[in-house]
């Protein structure tokens, strides 16, 4: 509960961001946040230099989108990680990123709260999930994010505890489906 | 071609779905997971837990220190207001292709420049980093692929029509993920000609039976 907590006071702070561009919210989201873009950047391969910019970047892009933020589709920790490895591949591949449609909105703009709730509860399961696996487990998941290992090299059956998050995503789409209809 | 996933029979395999998620595939086969997600509600939902996995293992990782002054540097980077925001991919209205891959193609469908590759096949190479390659493929009704091997990996989406090989039938919206375990030969369905977009990060291996044409494969 103290864990989804500190969730919902990330989402609190990117809606703060969104409706009042509320610096002291985003300080706090760059104090926690930064120091961990930065990280993943360096570990995929990125020069302190060129981490620390596109670190900045990132930050930078998380205001700018804070309207487009959903917290019943992702955790704050995940859109966050999402715009990172966006930025991953823009300036370190130097690739062009192929992305999905997006799904069209229907009429219910405003994410319910209950799913919004859900979601970030079950994104921090997922999180003590993927601590408690073995070691050597949870450290192939990790080269694989990393990009460490290519897909041919990641093993059919990784085994990540998935399951709950699956099926509240997959509610939130049916619901926009229907919506759409 | 509307997302009636009741249809959509074969889907991509999970390192493919980590792979995108992470960030790590080559372009080419991030265009083909883009688009078959365009097209499959089920990879969407998987993707999205693949996504919420990185960003658990993004806030496992040990944090690193940031520049003393990198909150004022992005503060100034925001009042600035130069980032640049690419446009997310809107769908043409009954197109056979999706969002992701309109951006990779110019033109309407019947200003595409195929070029034929023999037996009736007919390819489009789209312009993407090196590391693989991907096409259109366009296989008349009733035609054959020639019979070929793989050495790396060959992603085939299906776009309109059908295909069966060796494993399988092969309809709108399913992805085939074929490796050097699998030599087949794709036969497009009776009826409308068959299009597939379709990526390998390795030279097809052809039994050099119609070596000619195979040359052409090869060649690209
Ligand atoms: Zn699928
Ligand atoms: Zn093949």
């Amino acid at each position: 509960p103290e864990a989804t907590a500190k969730r919902m006071a990330w989402v609190v702070q990117v809606y703060a961001v969104r409706d009042n561009q509320d610096r002291k919210a985003f300080a706090e989201l760059f104090g926690y946040f930064a120091p961990r873009v930065k990280s993943f950047l360096m570990k995929s391969g990125a020069s302190p230099d060129l981490a620390e910019e596109c670190t900045q970047e990132v930050m930078a892009t998380l205001w700018n989108k804070a309207h487009m933020f959903d917290p019943s589709k992702a955790s704050v920790s995940t859109w966050i990680f999402t715009i990172a490895r966006n930025r991953k591949i823009d300036i370190l591949r130097k690739q062009r990123r192929p992305e999905p449609e997006d799904l069209p909105w229907g009429p219910e703009a405003e994410p319910d709260q209950v799913d919004a709730m859900g979601l970030q509860q079950e994104t921090e399961q997922l999180g003590q999930a993927l601590a408690t696996l073995p070691a050597e487990q949870r450290q192939l998941i990790e080269r694989a994010y990393f990009g460490e290992l290519s897909h041919s090299q990641i093993a059919a059956e990784t085994g990540l505890p998935l399951g709950t998050i699956k099926s509240r995503i997959r509610l939130a789409l049916d619901r926009l489906r229907h919506a759409m209809k | 071609m509307m997302n009636d996933m009741k249809q959509i029979k074969h889907h991509l395999t999970e390192p493919l779905l980590i792979g995108y998620a992470a960030g790590t595939l080559p372009e080419a086969f991030n265009l083909v997971v883009a688009t078959h997600i365009s097209m499959c509600d089920t990879c969407r939902a998987a993707l999205a837990e693949y996504e919420a996995v990185g960003g658990e293992v993004m806030l496992d990782a040990d944090p690193v220190d940031v520049a003393e002054d990198a909150l004022a540097a992005t503060l100034a980077m925001i009042d600035g207001g130069h980032l640049a925001e690419r446009p997310k991919p809107i769908r043409t209205q009954n197109s056979v292709f999706p969002g992701p891959l309109q951006d990779y193609i110019s033109g309407d469908f019947d200003s595409l420049k195929w070029r034929k590759v023999g037996g009736g096949v007919s390819q489009l190479v789209l312009n993407t980093s090196k590391d693989a390659s991907v096409r259109l493929l366009r296989i008349p009704a009733g035609t054959a692929v020639p019979d070929h091997g793989h050495q790396g990996t060959e992603l085939t989406l299906v776009l309109q029509g059908a295909f069966t090989d060796e494993e399988d039938r092969f309809g709108a919206g399913d992805v085939e993920v074929a490796n050097e375990d699998l030599h087949h030969t794709p036969v497009a369905e009776e009826g409308v000609d068959c299009i597939c977009l379709a990526a390998t990060d390795a030279p097809l291996l052809f039994n050099g039976i119609v070596p000619r044409i195979a040359q052409k494969f090869i060649g690209i």
